[in-house]
């Protein structure tokens, strides 16, 4: 739980890591797109692609393992496309008999499906690699630079900063609960009341974190106006292109 | 999220380029839109408090509850962002959401971030503004009202943004719809009582502890009608088109061989003719739903773009 919070970004010393997150986004976007658009089945194409991302990746020096291990991410929704392998009409490949039912894979679906997968194996590298070789404010250089609307882009940026801080009260909060219930840590005993019981506290929870990420922003405000604030949001020009 | 059994974030590679491309035009004029609302509604409050609400939603959904066994239940969050800060500011927060974890965790792809913040943003927002004031007009606006509309508005966000998810994977022709759809709309009709639950907890504790913050949501907005008619819009298409396309899957079916037809633009076009008088009439009429479907979209998209850029001028004409 709370690995997925800890910030993406690996601190190391390498090409990719100096070069520019403008031509960093804006090549991970161009690559994500060519991913795209490369039609099914098309296996000389994904084998290039496969060694120019594990390419850069070895160059990155963040570990081919790092970025596999969080690839998997990509995984679970691989299911939705699962059922392709028998509904798309072809060639039949083998019939499994489930039951009363029979349904056969086929070698068109076999090719669909794992074209998806790849593709999508592909792209999701392409984001890790991003994230893993650029830290944020880096990266929200890079938004203003492409002409994401400033206001949301500070916003991005303030979310960022207290992402952390709310994280760490939302796992106060876990734990609290964990404290004060006697989780006895085996699965299929839950400890303490009724499904809607453990809803409504988790929903307490919930309500709880609204207040306080409210008030925190009302302090942050204050803050802010103290600073001459005044509504207006100025940033630093964009710093001169790295070569 | 990591642990999340919702199937909401789509990755890269699940959608067609153009319904990607359409999804992006449509989500970025709406969040332009929603950008230039909440600026007049909150001042230069609205940095901070974006900032903080959409950081506070991300930590929210590391909260959990367990059903049964392994299985737990979480928060998307969109309906309670709406309830609490009405529609335009919680657009502005789905989107930062959505945004961040496709950015930063990989939690949805990049090229089909467009689509994401239209189902969890959009779809989400609206139709939870629409079922939570559609109940507060029925049962009033006493606490059990409040309960009954909280839970009903986060329910609907989650089915129905599910169904959304649903149609653009068979749109895109990556799972079939007479399996995804069922499938999708029938693991969240599970999902979504978590959510409304979730979400019933959290307004009675507000109701109990800051009452004032759910009177502040009430004051009527410029605009609140149209979304109220846009949430309604989706819902009830989305509703009509899911069984007609998992019952008659072959006109999903020719709307992706289209889709993909466009998308990777192999062969040239006059072969799309043969394929026009290819389908029997249901399965046409199936296709005009899910092309008006999406003709509904563009055109309450490009009318508000269009009411935006008159604004301005009229603002910088006056």
């Amino acid at each position: 739980m709370h690995i997925h919070f800890l910030d993406p970004y690996q601190e190391v010393s390498s090409p990719i890591h100096r070069a520019d997150s403008r031509v960093k986004l804006v090549l991970t976007l161009a690559f994500i797109l060519t991913t795209a658009l490369i039609p099914i089945g098309a296996w000389p194409i994904y084998i290039l692609l496969v060694a120019i991302i594990i390419s850069a990746i070895i160059l990155s020096g963040v570990g081919i393992i790092y970025v596999m291990k969080r690839a998997v991410l990509a995984f679970p929704f691989m299911l939705a496309a699962l059922p392709l392998v028998f509904t798309t009409p072809g060639l039949p490949l083998y019939s499994l008999n489930i039951g009363s039912w029979e349904i056969t894979m086929t070698l068109a679906g076999v090719t669909r499906f794992i074209s998806i997968a790849l593709k999508s194996w592909i792209s999701v590298q392409a984001a890790i690699l991003l994230t893993a070789t650029t830290p944020f404010p880096d990266l929200l250089v890079a938004m203003r630079a492409v002409r994401v609307p400033r206001l949301i882009v500070v916003i991005f940026g303030l979310m960022w900063r207290y992402l952390f801080v709310l994280a760490d009260e939302a796992l106060r909060l876990v734990r609290a609960r964990a404290a004060r219930s006697g989780d006895s840590g085996i699965t299929g005993f839950n400890s303490g009341g009724s499904f809607t019981w453990r809803a409504q506290t988790a929903g307490g929870m919930a309500g709880n974190l609204f207040l306080r990420s409210l008030e925190r922003s009302d302090r942050i405000y204050v803050a802010m106006l103290s600073r001459g604030y005044d509504g207006e949001v100025r940033t630093m020009p964009l710093p001169e292109m790295k070569v | 999220m990591l642990f999340s059994p919702a199937a909401m974030h789509i990755p890269d590679g699940f959608l067609s380029v153009l319904l990607s491309i359409v999804l992006w035009v449509i989500s970025i004029m709406i969040v332009a839109y929603a950008l230039r609302r909440v600026g007049k509604d909150l001042g230069e409050r609205q940095v901070p408090l974006m900032g903080l609400l959409a950081a506070g939603i991300f930590a929210g959904q590391m909260l959990n509850f367990t059903v049964i066994g392994g299985t737990s239940g979480h928060l998307m969050g969109a309906a309670i962002a709406t309830i609490l800060m009405g529609p335009w500011a919680a657009i502005l927060i789905m989107t930062s959401v959505v945004s961040i974890q496709a950015l930063v965790f990989q939690d949805g792809g990049l090229l089909v971030l467009g689509a994401n913040i239209f189902n969890m943003a959009i779809v989400g927002v609206t139709v939870s503004y629409m079922a939570y004031r559609t109940v507060i007009m029925i049962a009033g606006k006493k606490k059990m009202g409040v309960l009954v509309a909280g839970f009903i508005a986060a329910w609907l966000s989650i089915e129905i943004t599910a169904l959304s998810v649903a149609i653009q994977l068979a749109i895109s022709n990556t799972s079939p719809a007479n399996l995804a759809i069922p499938a999708m709309a029938g693991v969240h009709a599970l999902i979504g009582i978590g959510e409304g639950l979730i979400t019933v907890g959290a307004l009675a504790f507000l109701l109990s502890a800051r009452p004032d913050l759910l009177q502040l949501s009430e004051a009527p907005q410029v605009g609140s009608k149209m979304v109220w008619l846009v949430g309604l819009l989706i819902a009830v298409s989305l509703v009509i088109a899911s069984p007609l396309a998992s019952t008659n899957p072959d006109g999903l079916e020719w709307v992706a061989t289209q889709n993909g037809f466009l998308g990777s633009a192999q062969e040239p076009i006059y072969r799309i003719l043969p394929d026009y008088l290819f389908p029997g009439i249901s399965n046409q009429s199936l296709a005009t739903i899910v092309a008006g479907i999406l003709g509904i979209v563009i055109v309450f998209g490009v009318s508000i773009g269009v009411a935006y850029t008159r604004r301005n001028r009229q603002a910088s004409g006056g």
